[in-house]
C-alpha cells in the first residue's frame, strides 16, 4: 500500500477534507480529524451534523465524495497508484472492515441466531477461527459484558442494556483495531445507560482506540482525550474535553452545550 | 349499566348500592347474531351431509346414491389412480424444487447492484408472468418443432454435449415448465422477504466483515424466511393443484389417470370426486407441515409463536359465546 503518509504512523484515523453527499444535501463539507492510536475520541453535536455519517465513512458503510481517509495509515476503500484511487472490490472492504468494529445505535443483533452464535458468527465465517477457539472467546468477551449467563438466550429475549452489550462483545470478537461507537445509549431506557457505558470506560481504560458519537457529555468529559463538536456538516470545534465542554470558544458550541447539558 | 327503566326511585336506590363500595358486576355484551347464523349453518350442514350420504336419485331406472360412493371406494385406491397421484406428487416436488431455486437466483440479481443481472431478472418476470402457464406447457411440449437438438458448446464453435428434444420424457417437460413458471412467481415472494429485513441487519454484518453473499446467506435469508415461508406454502398447495394441466400435454397424472377410467366407464362425476379427495387429503397434509415449518423459523421473532392450531380452533368456538367468567375488558371484579 501507498496509503502511507509521512509522520502520521501513530495516527489511527485521519480524516483531510472529507466530503459526503447525500443527492443535494451535503452531509460532511470537508472534515479533518485526527486519533491517535489509544486515544478516545468523541464526536458531539445536533442531530442531523454528519456525525453518524462520518463515523460510518471510517467503516466504508458510506463511500466518501472527496478528500482522503485513512484507517491505520491505509486508505479506507481506495487504494492509490499514481495519482490516482482505484475503487477497492468487496473481498478488500470487507477485509479492512473486519479490523474495525462498530457498534450501532439500534443493537442490530442478528434475531434469528442465539446471543453466543451473534458473538462467534464473525470470527468463524470471516477470520476462519475454529469454531472451538470462537467459542471460548465469545465466553470470555460475554463475561467479561456481564451476560455469562445469557449465552443461550435469543436477543429479544434481552433488555436493550443487555442486547448492546452483547453487541459489544460481537465487535471486540473480531479483535478490531479500532472501535467505532454510533450513539450506543440513545436507544436505552436510561436506567439501563450505565451498564453500557460502564463497559466503556473499561475499553477505553485497556487502552483501545474508540471514535464515540454520543450525547452522553458525562462520559464525554470523563472518559474522551478529546472532544469534537461538530455541526451542519463541519468540524466547528476540537480539543481537550475540558476545553470544548467546559470553556468552549464557539458560540454554536456554547448554545449546543447549554441546550443539552 | 341497569338497564333502562322508568322507576326513578329503583335507579337511585341502584346506583346507591354503588355508592355504598359494592363492586359493580359486568355483564359481557350478547352476539345473538352469532347463535343464529350458528343454528342457520347447522341446517345447511345436515342438508349437505343428507345430500352426500344419504339421498339417492334415480337414473336409468335405478334409484342410486347420489355420489355413488361405491364406485369412489372401488376406485380411490386403485393401481392406476395411485399411480397418477404419485407422479402428480413428484411433478409438484420437482417443478416447485426448480421454482424455489429459481426464485432465489432470481430474487438476488433483482437487488444486486448490477444492472445486468437487474435487466435479465426483470425480462424474465415478465416474460413468465405474462404468459399463461398452459401455453408455455403447450409450447415447451412443442420446442422440438423449432429447435430440434439442444447443444452446449462454444458459440459458433465446437459442441461438446447435444440432446435430442425430441426424445425427453413428457413428465420432465411438464416439471421444468412448471418450474421455469413458478420461478418468476417465488422470485416475487423471496424479494418481498428480503426487502422486509431491516437495512440495519445487513450493515451489522457487513461491520463484521462479511461479504454480500455471506450477508445474504448467513444473515438476510434466514430472517427473510419467516416472510417467505407462508407464500411458498400457497405455491406449493396452489402447484400441486396447476400440476394437473400437465393432463394438456399428455401426462397421465392424477386427473389425467381418472379422466382416463371415465372416459372407458362414462362415471364421470365418482372418479372427479376420486380426484378431489386425493388433492383434498394432500393440501390437508402439505397445510400442516407449512404450519411446523413456519413454528420453526420464527425463531427470535418478536412476536409470539404460532398458537397451536387445536387451540387457535378453541379460542374460535368460544369466541361466538364468551364464556360469564371471561375476563372482561375494564378489568372486571
Amino acid at each position: 500500500m501507498t496509503g502511507q503518509i509521512e509522520g502520521s504512523h501513530n495516527d489511527m484515523v485521519r480524516a483531510e477534507g472529507v466530503h459526503k453527499s447525500f443527492g443535494r444535501v451535503e452531509s460532511l463539507k470537508g472534515i479533518d480529524l485526527t486519533v491517535q492510536a489509544g486515544e478516545v475520541l468523541c464526536i458531539i453535536g445536533p442531530s442531523g451534523s454528519g456525525k453518524s455519517t462520518l463515523l460510518r465513512c471510517i467503516n466504508h458503510l458510506e463511500k466518501i465524495d472527496a478528500g482522503s481517509l485513512y484507517v491505520d495509515g491505509e486508505l479506507v476503500g481506495y487504494s492509490r497508484r499514481g495519482d490516482r484511487l482505484y475503487e477497492l472490490r468487496d473481498r478488500e472492504v470487507c477485509k479492512s472492515r473486519s479490523a474495525i468494529g462498530m457498534v450501532f445505535q439500534r443493537f442490530n443483533l442478528f434475531p434469528h441466531m442465539k446471543v453466543l452464535n451473534n458473538v462467534t458468527i464473525g470470527p468463524i465465517r470471516v477470520r476462519g477461527v475454529p469454531a472451538e477457539e470462537a467459542k471460548a472467546q465469545a465466553r470470555l468477551l460475554l463475561t467479561r459484558v456481564g451476560l455469562a449467563d445469557k449465552m443461550d438466550a435469543y436477543p429479544n429475549e434481552l433488555s436493550g442494556g443487555q442486547q448492546q452489550r452483547v453487541a459489544i462483545a460481537r465487535a471486540l470478537a473480531m479483535e478490531p483495531k479500532l472501535m467505532l461507537f454510533d450513539e450506543p445509549t440513545s436507544a436505552l431506557d436510561p436506567e439501563l445507560v450505565g451498564d453500557v457505558l460502564a463497559v466503556m470506560q473499561d475499553l477505553a481504560q485497556e487502552g483501545r482506540t474508540m471514535v464515540v458519537v454520543t450525547h452522553e457529555m458525562g462520559f464525554a468529559r470523563q472518559v474522551a482525550d478529546a472532544v469534537v463538536f461538530m455541526d451542519a456538516g463541519v468540524v466547528v470545534e476540537s480539543g481537550p474535553p475540558d476545553q470544548v465542554l467546559g470553556n468552549p470558544h464557539h458560540a454554536r458550541t456554547r448554545a449546543f452545550l447549554s441546550k443539552v447539558l | 349499566m341497569p338497564t333502562p327503566s322508568s322507576d326513578p326511585t329503583e335507579q337511585a336506590k341502584k346506583s346507591g348500592d354503588a355508592d355504598k363500595g359494592v363492586p359493580l358486576k359486568t355483564v359481557p355484551l350478547r352476539h345473538p347474531g352469532r347463535l343464529v347464523s350458528g343454528a342457520i349453518l347447522l341446517v345447511l350442514g345436515a342438508m349437505l351431509i343428507n345430500s352426500l350420504a344419504f339421498s339417492t336419485v334415480t337414473r336409468n331406472g335405478k334409484s342410486q346414491h347420489r355420489f355413488q360412493w361405491d364406485i369412489v371406494s372401488h376406485y380411490l385406491f386403485s393401481g392406476r389412480v395411485v399411480r397418477g397421484l404419485e407422479v402428480t406428487l413428484e411433478l409438484t416436488a420437482l417443478a416447485m424444487g426448480i421454482g424455489i431455486v429459481l426464485g432465489i437466483i432470481l430474487a438476488v440479481m433483482r437487488l444486486s447492484p448490477n444492472p445486468v443481472l437487474t435487466t435479465v431478472s426483470w425480462v424474465y418476470l415478465w416474460f413468465f408472468r405474462g404468459t399463461p402457464v398452459l401455453v408455455q406447457l403447450l409450447f415447451w411440449y412443442n420446442i422440438a418443432y423449432v429447435f430440434p437438438q439442444f447443444t452446449l458448446g462454444v458459440p459458433f464453435g465446437p459442441s461438446f454435449v447435444t440432446i435430442d428434444l425430441n426424445t425427453v420424457p413428457v413428465f420432465l417437460i411438464a416439471g421444468i415448465g412448471l418450474g421455469l413458471n413458478e420461478g418468476a412467481y417465488m422470485a416475487e415472494i423471496v424479494r418481498a422477504g428480503i426487502i422486509s429485513v431491516d437495512e440495519g441487519q445487513v450493515e451489522a454484518a457487513q461491520s463484521v466483515g462479511m461479504r454480500r453473499l455471506q450477508t445474504l446467506r448467513l444473515v438476510v435469508l434466514p430472517q427473510a424466511m419467516r416472510l417467505i415461508i407462508p407464500p411458498t406454502g400457497n405455491e406449493i398447495i396452489s402447484m400441486l393443484k396447476t400440476s394437473s394441466l400437465a393432463y394438456a400435454i399428455g401426462l397421465t397424472e392424477l386427473l389425467g389417470s381418472v379422466v382416463l377410467i371415465y372416459s372407458a366407464n362414462y362415471e364421470t362425476i365418482p372418479l372427479l370426486m376420486v380426484a378431489s379427495i386425493w388433492y383434498l387429503a394432500v393440501t390437508s397434509v402439505l397445510t400442516v407441515g407449512q404450519y411446523f415449518i413456519e413454528r420453526r423459523y420464527s425463531r427470535g421473532a418478536a412476536r409470539p409463536r404460532v398458537p397451536w392450531i387445536w387451540r387457535k380452533l378453541g379460542q374460535n368456538l368460544r369466541y361466538i359465546r364468551p364464556p360469564h367468567d371471561a375476563p372482561s375488558p375494564v378489568g372486571g371484579s
